[in-house]
């Protein structure tokens, strides 16, 4: 026997998110078939895919609106596996969604500082008797609140605070999603299509807020996008799915090559052709 | 019908303004019963998009609790302790009961459906509402009590101060209890807004109503905020059940029935889900209700408060404050 060499991947730092084998399916279509996937602490990987290849519930697994069938889902090594979606945020996963699904009832900077509520502790009977404790609190969360809301320059600034959250346009709201998201203080930002609806030039903005988020806050991001010229431009890595199934990992120009993802996106006849 | 026109314009002139004040005021001090237990109905719907059907018998139980409280200690006519202390006692121990009591309806009866189709909790809350009130006939041996608060605080069998008149209004007295009635429910309510608009845990309770699963995704542990939320909703319940005893002084086993009816009205009417709707509406339901029986009589009371209701829904489905639906709790 040979001296036990240590692994190529022992050597790297462990990744931040982790999914190992990880199985769901619905009734009898299998939506995530045995994925693997390794997100990096401060990197940003990129999932696409044609509709329906199950990059959603990807996400809907590692937040924990269901379980997987079987696999393993570890976030800084400690499993998720289980563990309802409030505690999974709590543990530093947030996300975005596709949808928007913003407290549409509620101010734009009480969304920011509701989303603080798993890093808060006044109780209701404090709050209720205004304790300098609870005043003090309240004045943090705000705070950060504010905090969160400049990191995206004059669009959710000043006069937008105090302002019902549907009044604002669908950017800005796509904005504020992220700015929730932010105000969990995750270790990762899970963003479903960030960009999803935007003309060109908001496009081109949300592409270089994803990259400052990364350089400035210091967030690792999972996204899911289907605008190419995003994926382009903010991913050091990108995922491929297909049915459930990973069908190509790599760079941008290494998967947008990929005779498979071509095939995927486009059909058989097509990708031969090309 | 026209007979029926003259006696409400005949009883309208006979009453002068000085019964139309002491209807006002009726009005008012029912209303505050009213909207509290409103507030309950609309703050669950607006959480979980549910009818508690067995929130009028939580309010019931509330009463039974204020009851059980001044019984023990030696009932209206000899209470071991002053009034003052004795009142909060009772409402210390309704609240707290009632609210204990919504917290484990909730996560009994309720919980375990929470993924259930929607017709699943209703037909729950209606069983939890017959179990309730057949539990409370069992205990109460199905007699009606008294508080017999016009007797509290008094010696010797005298009337105690409760029923003594704090001013006078076109000669009609606006007595002790009506000012505590009015004065509890409004302080209550206060509480209740600052809650939900400034604490965290209603901007917990809002972001949840609005859209749990997302909420749950930000890290609100959304079965904490719904148990707070019946928490609360029952504690107002509880408050209203002795107010009542201490005002009207009935209390029986089906008195949550029609209680709460009249404040499911006028939670509708106000708008369900929204809470400044429920306060409103509660007061309005309560007015309408005490001129009624002044005016058109006692026997039509009812008929004119949910004829109203029939009426508003044909007109304005969402209610008083429907249109604003998106700032429900």
């Amino acid at each position: 026997m040979a001296e036990p060499q240590p692994s190529p991947e022992s050597t790297q730092t462990k990744p931040l998110l982790e999914l190992e084998g990880v199985w769901k399916s619905f009734g009898g279509l299998v939506v995530i078939d045995n994925l693997d996937l390794a997100v990096n602490e401060n990197e940003i990987v990129s999932v696409i895919g044609p509709n329906g290849a199950g990059k959603t519930t990807l996400f809907n697994l590692i937040t924990g609106i269901y379980p997987p069938d079987s696999g393993a889902i570890r976030l800084d090594g400690e499993s998720l596996v289980g563990l309802p979606p409030h505690k999974i945020a709590r543990r530093g996963a947030a996300r975005t969604f596709q949808t928007l699904r913003l407290f549409l009832n509620m101010t734009v900077i009480e969304n920011v500082m509701a989303s603080q509520y798993g890093q808060t502790k006044v109780g209701i009977a404090r709050a209720m008797l205004r304790t300098p404790g609870m005043r003090r609190e309240e004045r943090e969360i705000r705070a950060r609140a504010e905090e969160k809301l400049a990191f995206f320059g004059e669009r959710l600034m000043g006069y937008r605070w105090d302002q019902p959250a549907y009044s604002l346009s669908y950017a800005n709201r796509r904005r504020l999603e992220i700015a929730r998201a932010m105000a969990t203080e995750p270790r990762i930002l899970l963003l479903d299509e960030p960009a999803a609806g935007m003309n060109p030039s908001e496009t081109h903005e949300i592409t270089e807020l994803i990259g400052k988020l990364r350089d400035d806050g210091g967030y690792t991001i999972l996204v899911i996008e289907h605008d190419m010229h995003v994926v382009e431009g903010i991913s050091d890595r990108v995922v491929a799915l297909d049915h459930g199934v990973k069908i190509a990992e790599g760079t941008f120009e290494a998967v947008a090559t990929n005779p498979r993802v071509v095939e995927a996106y486009l059909g058989t006849s097509a990708a031969v052709t090309k | 019908m026209h007979l029926l026109l003259f006696n409400i314009i005949d009883q309208i002139r006979s009453l002068g303004w000085g019964g139309a004040f002491e209807l006002l005021r009726n009005g008012i001090v029912l209303g505050s019963l009213y909207s509290l237990i409103a507030l309950g109905y609309t703050m669950i719907y607006g959480i979980l998009k549910l009818l508690n059907f067995a929130h009028g018998d939580v309010y019931m139980v509330g009463a039974f609790l204020g009851f059980g409280v001044l019984t023990a200690f030696g009932g209206a006519l000899n209470p071991g302790i002053g009034l003052v202390p004795l009142i909060i006692i009772m409402f210390a121990v309704a609240m707290l009961g009632s609210g204990v009591l919504g917290v484990g309806i909730e996560r009994f009866a309720y919980r375990p459906l929470r993924n259930a189709p929607r017709i699943a909790p209703l037909i729950a809350a209606l069983g939890v509402s017959f179990f309730l009130e057949n539990s409370a006939q069992l205990m109460t041996n199905g007699f009606q009590y008294n508080y017999d608060a016009f007797q509290l605080g008094g010696k010797n069998g005298n009337f105690g101060p409760l029923f003594d008149p704090v001013f006078t209004v076109a000669g009609n007295p606006v007595t002790v209890v009506q000012v505590l009635v009015v004065g509890s429910a409004v302080t209550l309510m206060a509480a209740l807004i600052f809650l939900v608009s400034r604490t965290r845990l209603g901007k917990a309770m809002r972001a949840t109503a609005f859209d749990q699963e997302a909420a749950s995704m930000m890290g609100i542990d959304t079965d904490r905020v719904i148990s707070s939320t019946f928490f609360i909703a029952s504690v107002l319940a509880g408050a209203a059940g002795v107010m009542y005893g201490l005002y009207i002084g009935t209390t029986f086993y089906f008195m949550g029935f029609l209680a709460g009816l009249k404040a499911f009205t006028a939670a509708v009417v106000g708008g369900i889900g929204s809470i400044v709707g429920a306060m409103v509406a509660g007061v309005l339901v309560g007015l309408i209700e005490s001129y009624a029986i002044g005016y058109v009589g006692g026997q039509w009371s009812d008929i004119v408060v949910f004829g109203i209701l029939i009426l508003f829904m044909i007109v304005r489905p969402t209610g008083l404050f429907g249109a604003q639906a998106i700032q429900k709790v």
